[in-house]
């Protein structure tokens, strides 16, 4: 296993709220990054956006741990909960919301950081 | 074409399912599928987009497909 596989995986286990996207929460390039972010932001999810853009390896060692081929990858409390589509989807249902709240409380701080991989 | 690609994947995967590939931007590289089957039933979003995911592979391991926005609905 490679260091970056390693960083990814702790990544994914210890940030409550997780988005692998392309750019970053203040400037995202790519419009299914953005809507994976607004649901979630109105879901009212803490959210640490983790840039795969930076280098090709990240996205190639996220999807050999998620088993999903596509960006961005929403993560809670470590189970990915999909892409912006099924984010989308549950934040309408309201699913998004029962699960944040049930996974970190209903009484929570929300913000919004970026998460920076470090590469060799 | 990419779209016809796509198509048949999806037949092959969902052969009773009720198939929709559109081509977003006219690019040929964005797609937006919609899938209708009884596959579905019971399996939570996120174990159905992973059937259309894996049905997919192909084109998604590729690059055949830039973007892929999925839709997905059991039957029952």
């Amino acid at each position: 296993m490679s260091a970056l596989h390693d960083q990814i995986k702790q990544v994914i286990d210890t940030e409550p709220v997780v988005v692998f996207m392309k750019g970053t929460p203040d400037a995202p390039a790519c419009g299914n990054s953005l809507r994976a972010l607004q649901a979630l932001w109105q879901a009212g999810a803490p959210i640490a956006g983790v840039d795969v853009l930076p280098d090709p390896r990240i996205r190639q060692e996220l999807t050999a741990l998620s088993e999903w081929p596509t960006i961005p990858q929403v993560f809670v409390k470590g189970e990915l909960i999909g892409g912006a589509d099924i984010t989308e989807e549950l934040f309408a249902s309201g699913e998004l919301k029962a699960k944040i709240d049930a996974a970190l409380g209903a009484d929570r701080e929300q913000s919004v950081r970026t998460v920076e991989i470090a590469l060799d | 074409m990419a779209a016809n690609v796509i198509r048949d994947l999806l037949d092959q995967a969902f052969p009773e399912g009720e198939i929709a590939v559109e081509d977003r931007t006219g690019g040929g590289d964005h797609f937006q599928v919609t899938v209708v089957s009884d596959a579905f039933n019971g399996l939570p979003l996120i174990q159905q987009h992973k059937l259309v995911n894996a049905a997919l592979a192909a084109p998604l391991a590729d690059g055949t497909i830039h973007e892929l926005r999925i839709r997905t609905k059991g039957t029952a």
